[in-house]
């Protein structure tokens, strides 16, 4: 039978491992949204001393190839140290699980992403990640901007240009937003940014001002 | 593994009588009708093809002559949308459909728009429900022609074409109903919805693939698609599909008002427990009358359709869904987009389509499963927390 799936896949598919989530995690990380068909949410607890993944869990709005590939990536980082587990590829998870469908490619992508950005969380959460990318420059204001999803669209806040403006000054990063105030997805743009930027060192307060 | 099938607006079933009336084409009685003026054995064949068509024509109170066969919807359809406008479109450049059409329209419209159409599409209620006054008020001077689909065949709208009907004849514009999906499950009368023309297909219907038919009303000229012989009075050319053709019209004999009337209850049995029994439910499309009888069409919130469908058929289930992640384009149904859906919940839209052999213990089977499937999924998706 001419199934586009695996074995494996369709295995770790009917019964993914290390689904749920973790209550106060080292680290947690969010890619894709509903709009975009896949979604996955990643939770780390990690080893504050060998750095090791001791728990590992992940949740996923997705296809079977989304949440095959959350099921073996993290089966693979499980108890490896967060340098290891950044040197988990697509192709490596894909490799594992005897191949996904090219069509399938950016469901599985995704959770790859999720995890390195879990990871990178931890990092910047534990003083692991290298000063100038936490620094509090534009630069790295708009590249964690790209990770925020416009639930309008389904595209990252940068790519649609609904980032009209950002500013930093003393600690305060003001961002002007092209959105309604009232919007419905107002609060939710706000609380996603405010996430998406908290690591960044020296940050106090997150500013938006919506436009319209 | 036992099958339970639910996806009849895919295709169905044929009916073993369906099987029984073409077989003797496959065998001796392979001969076709080259000439009027044919041997005995050709003449045979003509005669049956002749009794098939009167069978098609009289379940639509049309006239024999005004059914052509093709090789099912996508071809009838193709053929009226095309044929109509590029032989009367010369002045007329204006054509009016809707936003829910079947792909075998919206895209013969794209060829048309190349070739100097102007395409209106008039968007549906969030039921789906296409207003005629509406209709009415687009129509102008230079209007060639109005295409609605009779029943939907995803979330299962059915269309007043008699009020619009009524409308087209009015204003002399040319009407194409497309009823695959509706045809022998809701009475149709060409005269009454005042129809130039109407697809229908043989294999929605328990009838074999690869057959269909298209009713243009008498006088109605149009510009083949295809060229070749002489054959459905010069509008079709290529053989007949005789077993195709006795089989259709067998299914359409065979097919009983019953039917229908089992399917709608089991249709609103299978609503009512789903959405009484799994929560964060929506369901896509009127209820009760203005909904085609074997359609359930419903959107589960936080989950996502493919993995419903998946998870289903590893219990043997057959169904269909909305998802994006399904489609061959990974595009997002147009008719989730024209009612109004948001992304998520088309993506989490699944269909269900009954036939006359889906029995109350098959709905009940696939309800079960389905609940279990929909909460286990719900466990491990981030959403709805």
């Amino acid at each position: 039978m001419s199934s586009p799936y695996s074995y494996k896949v369709i295995k770790h598919f009917q019964h993914p491992k290390n689904v749920g989530r973790i209550e106060k995690p080292d680290a947690k990380a969010s890619e894709g949204s509903p709009l975009c068909g896949d979604m996955v949410t990643l939770y780390l607890k990690v080893d504050p001393k060998t750095h090791k993944i001791t728990d590992i869990k992940f949740e996923s709005y997705g296809c079977a190839s989304n949440i095959a590939t959350g099921s073996i990536i993290t089966e693979m980082a499980k108890g490896k140290t967060i340098d290891d587990a950044k040197k988990i590829t697509w192709q490596k998870a894909s490799d594992e699980l005897g191949g996904l469908p090219p069509v399938k490619t950016h469901c599985s992508v995704l959770a790859v992403d999720t995890l390195k950005s879990a990871i990178q969380d931890y990092e910047e959460k534990h003083g692991l990640a290298k000063p100038e990318d936490i620094a509090l420059t534009e630069e790295n204001v708009k590249r964690k901007l790209k990770h925020v999803i416009d639930p309008r669209n389904g595209k990252d806040i940068l790519a649609t240009g609904a980032v009209k403006a950002v500013s930093i000054e003393s600690g305060i990063v003001s961002i002007e937003l092209d959105m309604e105030k009232s919007h419905q997805f107002a609060n939710n743009m706000k609380d996603e940014i405010t996430e998406a930027l908290e690591n960044l060192t020296g940050i106090k307060e997150v500013e938006i001002k919506f436009l319209g | 593994m036992k099958r339970y099938y639910f996806d009849n607006a895919a295709t169905t079933k044929m009916d073993n009588d369906v099987l029984e009336a073409m077989l003797p084409y496959f065998g001796d009685k392979y001969a076709v009708a080259t000439s009027i003026f044919s041997y005995t054995p050709g003449l045979e064949a003509r005669d049956a093809i002749e009794k098939a068509r009167k069978v098609i024509a009289d379940k639509i109170n049309a006239k024999a002559d005004e059914i052509i066969f093709t090789s099912g919807g996508t071809e009838s359809n193709n053929t009226a949308v095309l044929g109509i406008a590029r032989k009367n479109g010369e002045k007329k450049k204006h054509i009016i459909t809707t936003e829910i059409e079947h792909i075998s329209v919206s895209r013969a419209l794209e060829d048309l728009k190349d070739e100097g159409f102007e395409i209106e599409k008039i968007s549906p209620d969030s039921e789906g429900i296409i207003n005629p006054e509406k209709l009415r008020k687009l129509i102008r001077d230079d209007t060639l022609m109005v295409i609605v689909q009779h029943a939907n065949d995803e979330i299962g709208t059915l269309q007043d074409i008699g009020k619009i009907g009524k409308i087209c004849s009015e204003k002399k514009v040319f009407l194409h109903v497309d009823a695959c999906q509706s045809f022998t499950r809701i009475p149709i009368d060409v005269e009454k919805m005042h129809a130039t023309s109407m697809s229908f297909s043989a294999h929605k219907i328990h009838g074999p693939k690869g057959v269909g038919a298209l009713y243009l009303r008498k006088g109605t000229k149009i510009k083949k698609i295809m060229n070749g012989g002489f054959n459905e009075f010069d509008m079709r050319p290529g053989t007949e599909n005789i077993a195709g053709i006795i089989g259709f019209a067998k299914a359409v004999q065979i097919a009983k008002d019953e039917d229908c009337k089992k399917m709608k209850e089991l249709r609103d049995y299978m609503i009512e427990r789903i959405t009484k029994e799994i929560p964060h439910t929506k369901i896509n499309g009127p209820l009760g009358n203005m909904r085609l009888c074997n359609n359930v069409n419903i959107s589960f919130h936080y989950v996502e359709g493919e993995s419903i469908v998946l998870r289903l058929d590893m219990k043997g289930i057959c169904a269909s869904t909305g998802s994006a992640c399904f489609s061959r384009s990974l595009e997002m149904s147009p008719v989730m987009k024209a009612i109004g859906c948001d992304h998520e919940l088309a993506h989490g839209s699944m269909r269900f389509t009954l036939s006359k052999f889906t029995t109350k213990e098959e709905i009940d089977y696939a309800v079960d499963n389905l609940k279990e499937i929909v909460a286990d999924l719900r466990k491990i998706s981030p959403l709805g927390k």
